[in-house]
């Protein structure tokens, strides 16, 4: 037996009201519906129906780093934040560089349940910058992988990066560029500015960032390539990318979460938990990367989702890791730096947080948002109620979230993953049960 | 006061009081018997992740005469050289009794995480943490400049008006974040003179001009001329072409130092390099406070560790 489910009320991104019947894996019906026997009643009374959530960029850490985070355990992360996909990260141990370990975390994520899991593969061979992965290979492989990425390092050398960026043109790929300049960042511990000399810890210039993204956008052009910038975080960042855009250079750009929120301020505290790579930046910064996100210069928001175990942010500032938990707290988020300020709407947040990762990444069957045949992929988010985030929030492996005890706004109510509920009164449902459904699923799209 | 972790805020009354401490601590140390039973009982810890002498012992010294036990936990050779980290490190402190710890850290913010994370109750004092503050030296030069000045009429005083020029590796250097904060709270006006790359990109928040040229600032004839230590591992790091160089234009060599008003104070952390950043008639001139500074840092210790451990904590912080 399927899932159900009659949603009614429900506010969708336009801003209409109306009911929504899932059923199968499809999006049935969208009005007002009188005749769903059988079905699960929600009310969405007050709730926004968005599109499920994509994210362009998470870390779930398996194979490798188990500690932290399993895909298991990232998936239900993800869908705690109302994401029903997510492009896993290659920074596994085995590195994602070969055919086999992307297949391995595909099936591991379709097996869960929670999430679609599309892995991302890594540019260069270790993520050691020196030599192409087996690009074709990943892209042909069951995975499918299109998005290729050394993320947490950059791939610097100009030579490989204008190679890579040709090479994936055979398979409609973009390469996802992790923009730090390396010697420019030699032990860089936060943003350098007027803070950094103050509390005495090494600087990372925003111009370590803006040159790589110059020499990419250009070596783009140069070769008529895709190009993807990951975690924009400078104001002029945002300016290079505008003027690429301007002149007509194919690239795409993503801003966290965290970026469009915190500002380096908190590192006064020598809080670990405000230790993320790239930093936090200024105040200026913050606001150039709100505008960018509005007017489109920056096409989407993808958390950087990095869980680390507890001991990983238990120390001195120095000896911390990188890296903050992003997928539960996104929307929150999102809607207290864009939303509340008049910047987007909810028919924008579709935009940035689904249908532009979705269509970045090239995952299939999720460009049409909520509309009736549309795989069921949906996320009820009720934007009324702001409280205290606190840790019953996070549904993944590791705590590390810079929001704990931080009044954010609005809260995940439901999350449906082709046609089913991985979340229902905001709660995330047991692994058993939805590892039945994603089963039943699968035979059934086998017929 | 719970905790001494740095300059920045420590407010101007704070300081003067102090340092006026640090003045019948010094009175103290001219007696037959220097040692004070104040702090007897209690249990001071030096908790050194950076080898450090000179601070180590100026602590152990502040410590013994104020009657308190002293522990040195140096990480070289200790469980902390096996990867031990700093919260079982205090954790450890923590369970031995310890009322005040005195931590040297190579990390920028190690003595705040060490006050603020509820691992441990003992206050804290900060002899140094990575490129941030290092207060005690700050309170110490401060302490010099003022005796100097004022003779056996400190008490009380502050040090405004004073002209003070801070010479060399700014970008890494605790001893001037510190001297920066309390120099300026305490009404001097700070020069910083340093090779373009040895100072921070965006100073406009700091209470002090930075300028390039040793002999524009030597030539208006300040009060205090601080020199700073310049690190061996920056020599290979294209901060500045060569020592040569180096000395040549930020160095306090013969020339220089004879063209300074016979008043001028000369002032250095240590340890020096000689012939690097000062000249050795300088440095062993009656206008150097050198050794001066090492016997106030003493008495300046001894105030601070009273001011934490002894009676109300809550008074000053």
């Amino acid at each position: 037996m399927t899932e159900r489910f009659l949603i009614t009320g429900a506010t969708l991104p336009t801003g209409e009201h109306a009911d929504i019947l899932l059923e199968g894996d499809a999006i049935a019906e969208i009005g007002r519906i009188t005749d769903a026997a059988g079905a699960t009643v929600i009310d969405a009374d007050g709730l926004i129906a968005l599109p499920g959530l994509v994210d362009l960029h998470t870390h779930l850490r398996e194979p490798g780093f188990e500690q932290s985070e399993t895909v298991l355990t990232g998936t239900q992360a993800a869908a705690a934040g109302g994401f029903t996909a997510v492009f896993a990260m290659a920074n596994t141990f085995p590195v994602a560089d070969t055919a086999g370990v992307v297949e391995q975390e595909a099936t591991l994520g379709r097996t869960a349940g929670y999430a679609s899991v599309q892995p991302i593969g890594a540019v260069t061979v270790g993520l050691k910058g020196e030599q192409l992965a087996e690009l074709g290979a990943m892209a042909r492989s069951r995975a499918n992988v299109r998005v290729f990425s050394d993320d947490g390092f950059c791939v610097a050398d100009p030579l490989l990066m204008r190679r890579a960026l040709e090479y994936v043109k055979a398979f409609d790929g973009v390469i996802a560029q992790h923009a730090q300049e390396p010697r420019l960042t030699e032990g860089a511990q936060m943003n350098e500015g007027a803070l950094s000399g103050e509390l005495g810890l090494t600087g990372w210039p925003a111009v370590a960032e803006e040159s790589i993204i110059a020499r990419d956008v250009l070596l783009a052009e140069h070769v008529g390539s895709r190009l993807h910038v990951c975690h924009v975080s400078t104001a002029g960042s945002v300016e290079v990318i505008r003027w690429a855009k301007a002149r007509g250079i194919d690239v795409t750009a993503e801003v966290t979460p965290h970026h469009l929120l915190l500002t380096e301020e908190l590192v006064t505290s020598y809080d670990p938990r405000y230790k993320v790579n790239p930093p936090l930046r200024r105040a200026e910064d913050t606001e150039a990367l709100r505008a960018g996100l509005a007017d489109g210069t920056i096409d989407i928001v993808a958390t950087d989702h990095a869980p680390h175990p507890v001991e990983a942010k238990e120390s001195e500032w120095d000896a911390a890791a990188n890296g903050m938990v992003g997928l539960e707290s996104a929307l929150p988020v999102v809607h207290a730096a864009v939303v509340e300020t008049g910047l987007l709407d909810w028919a924008d947040v579709a935009r940035v947080l689904s249908s532009e990762p979705a269509r970045i990444g090239r995952l299939p069957g999720r460009s049409e948002g909520v509309a009736v045949g549309a795989v069921a992929e949906l996320t009820l988010y009720d934007p009324s109620a702001a409280s205290v985030f606190d840790v019953d929030r996070l549904a993944g492996r590791s705590s590390n979230s810079p929001y704990l005890g931080r009044t954010l706004p609005g809260r995940v109510v439901a999350t449906f993953h082709g046609g089913y509920a991985t979340v229902l009164d905001g709660t995330v449902r047991p692994a058993d049960e939805v590892a039945r459904l994603a089963a039943r699923r699968l035979e059934a799209a086998r017929g | 006061m719970k905790h001494l972790l740095g300059t920045r805020g420590l407010p101007r009354d704070a300081a003067i009081a102090l340092l006026d401490i640090a003045e019948d601590m010094a009175a103290v140390q001219e007696r037959e018997v220097k040692k004070l039973p104040t702090l007897r009982g209690k249990t001071v810890v030096n908790l050194f992740f950076e080898d450090s002498t000179r601070t180590r012992i100026s602590f152990e010294a502040a410590a013994k005469r104020l009657s308190a036990d002293v522990i040195t936990f140096s990480a070289k050779g200790s469980s902390v050289s096996k990867g031990e980290s700093l919260k079982d490190t205090a954790q450890t402190l923590q369970a031995m009794g310890a009322d005040g710890v005195v931590i040297r850290h190579q990390a920028s913010g190690a003595p705040q995480t060490l006050a603020t994370s509820g691992w441990i109750d003992a206050g804290v004092v900060n002899a140094g943490d990575g490129t941030h503050e290092h207060p005690t030296q700050a309170l110490l030069d401060a302490f010099t400049i003022r005796r100097r000045l004022h003779g056996a009429d400190s008490r009380g005083r502050d040090l405004d008006g004073i002209r003070v020029v801070i010479v060399g590796d700014v970008l890494h250097s605790r001893v001037a974040r510190s001297n920066v904060w309390l120099l300026s709270t305490l009404g001097a006006e700070v020069e910083l003179v340093a090779p373009p790359t040895l100072v921070p990109v965006e100073l406009s928040a700091w209470p002090a001009r930075a300028t390039y040229d040793l002999d524009a600032a030597l030539a208006n004839a300040p009060d205090v001329v601080m020199m700073l230590r310049i690190q061996a591992e920056r020599m290979h790091a294209a901060f500045f072409p060569n020592t040569r160089e180096y000395s040549r234009t930020w160095g306090l060599d013969d020339a220089r130092f004879h063209r300074l008003p016979p008043s001028t104070m000369v002032m250095h952390p240590g340890p020096m390099n000689r012939g690097l950043e000062i000249a050795a008639r300088a440095a062993d001139s009656a206008q150097s406070t050198v050794r001066e500074q090492v016997a106030n840092g003493v008495s300046v210790r001894m105030a601070a560790l009273y001011l934490l451990l002894s009676g109300d904590r809550g008074g000053l912080s």
